[in-house]
């Protein structure tokens, strides 16, 4: 399968395969106008399979929600055709309005503009836990 | 400003200083009951607690404060749709100090971040519950002299019970401290406490499902209720709520100084009949929250 290669814009890439989708819809690609693209299970070498997310044009990433849902991926930055950046990112130790709180008992299902802030509780296992009432975020 | 959230909020070094407090307030309560004179309690209770708030009520009467506040959310603003961050704006115009208890979690932590007074926890929801740990602390205290070298057992409702979860956090500060854990499988306590607290400590701890088998052991034997309210599913609640009753019979094979505690309110789980014996120390309990949140009111003051 081809994918035409981006001049201008930003590739994710070794992404758990599987979390595209995921990292997509946080860093709400929906509402660009320009070229996305998602590629799923692509083989690697490293990592088996993994899926890519590529963006045809200068967006800014959060790279705190990339951290969050995959810390092992990688942001190339694209221009002119040439890759003239790669970036690793590290597991944010706060995320702000990013996800919701599951527990129905949380007071950010009530309180009107409340943040939603999740803190790295248990880094080697990836745990976020809300700030206001400690329950597991879900990646 | 400071405001007290969660048990670990307090160092131990802070937890003994109020520890002395309560203890000379028991000897001297004469010393203290001028000392918060002029000053206001504000105890919003957006969910009902009978205890927890005539508890601090009574604390800030016999430092010779004074008392505002409401018992249960329809009471207040809450019906309105005011937010907690709105509440604790307005309430920090009347009153000095804040006791908060909400079915909501976070909710004080919410308050304390909006409130320009100190914000006390007196129960979110499953969540914390620090006052009732100062109370446990100054208990165990009182009772055993000590904090270090003691065995400790939680039975019963260990995955939904905060005391549980802020008991252990505070006890895990000394040393000599070990665990038994009795609960059954569908109670046990969350994994997440005893790799960051017991295993991230070193404390050692035993699960077991046989209150019987882990009883000579204790020295001090924490029950605590099944509560309904945190169950999504009243099958679950019925089947659980049973699982284990300290009647005289159990307490045969207990140790002469066994301190027996309970946050109350029980229903079932300890027989009426154990009442009398020396060892039940859950009525003890009940009278030092009211010394700690004394102590606990007097310091959060003295420090705005």
């Amino acid at each position: 399968m081809n994918v035409d290669s981006i001049s201008n814009g930003v590739v994710i890439d070794h992404i758990r395969a599987g979390l595209a989708f995921r990292l997509y819809n946080l860093l709400d690609l929906d509402n660009l106008d320009c070229p996305v693209a998602i590629i799923k299970n692509v083989a690697s070498k490293k990592m088996g399979k993994k899926d890519i997310i590529k963006i045809d044009s200068q967006t800014p990433i959060d790279f705190d929600v990339v951290g969050f849902v995959d810390p092992n991926a990688t942001i190339n930055v694209i221009k002119d055709g040439v890759l003239v950046e790669k970036l690793s990112i590290d597991m944010p130790e706060k995320l702000t309005n990013v996800i919701k709180c599951k527990n129905p008992r949380c007071i950010t299902t009530v309180e009107q503009e409340i943040e939603h802030v999740f803190i790295l509780s248990e880094e080697d296992e990836k745990v976020y836990r809300c700030l206001y009432c400690e329950t597991k975020a879900d990646i | 400003m400071r405001s007290v959230i969660d048990i670990i909020d307090l160092t131990p070094e802070e937890i003994d200083d109020m520890i002395k407090t309560a203890c000379d307030i028991i000897d001297n309560p004469l010393k203290y009951s001028e000392m918060c004179k002029g000053k206001k309690l504000a105890t919003l209770f957006f969910e009902p607690s009978t205890r927890t708030r005539l508890s601090f009520e009574a604390a800030m009467y016999e430092l010779g404060g004074n008392v505002i506040g409401f018992s249960e959310a329809s009471s207040s603003s809450a019906t309105k749709g005011e937010s907690v961050a709105d509440t604790a704006k307005v309430i920090s115009c009347y009153a000095d100090i804040i006791a908060m208890r909400h079915p909501k979690e976070g909710a004080p932590y919410v308050a304390s971040k909006n409130a320009t007074i100190p914000v006390i926890n007196a129960g979110d929801g499953g969540h914390n519950h620090p006052t009732q740990t100062l109370a446990d602390l100054l208990t165990i205290y009182r009772e055993k002299g000590r904090f270090d070298n003691l065995t400790i057992g939680f039975c019963g409702d260990l995955k939904f019970g905060r005391t549980v979860h802020s008991l252990i956090n505070a006890m895990a500060r000394y040393t000599g401290i070990k665990f038994i854990l009795i609960s059954p499988e569908e109670l046990k306590l969350p994994s997440y406490v005893k790799k960051n607290v017991l295993m991230a400590n070193n404390i050692p701890y035993v699960q077991t499902t046989s209150l019987e088998e882990a009883m000579p052991e204790l020295d001090v034997l924490y029950m605590t209720r099944v509560q309904g309210e945190r169950f999504f599913n009243e099958e679950d609640y019925l089947r659980l709520r049973d699982s284990y009753i300290l009647d005289l019979q159990k307490l045969s094979t207990a140790k002469e100084d066994l301190c027996i505690m309970h946050p109350l309110p029980r229903v079932n789980e300890i027989s009426v009949a154990v009442d009398n014996d020396p060892r039940a120390c859950y009525f003890k309990q009940v009278l030092n929250g009211k010394y700690m949140r004394m102590a606990l009111i007097l310091k959060l003051l003295q420090e705005a």
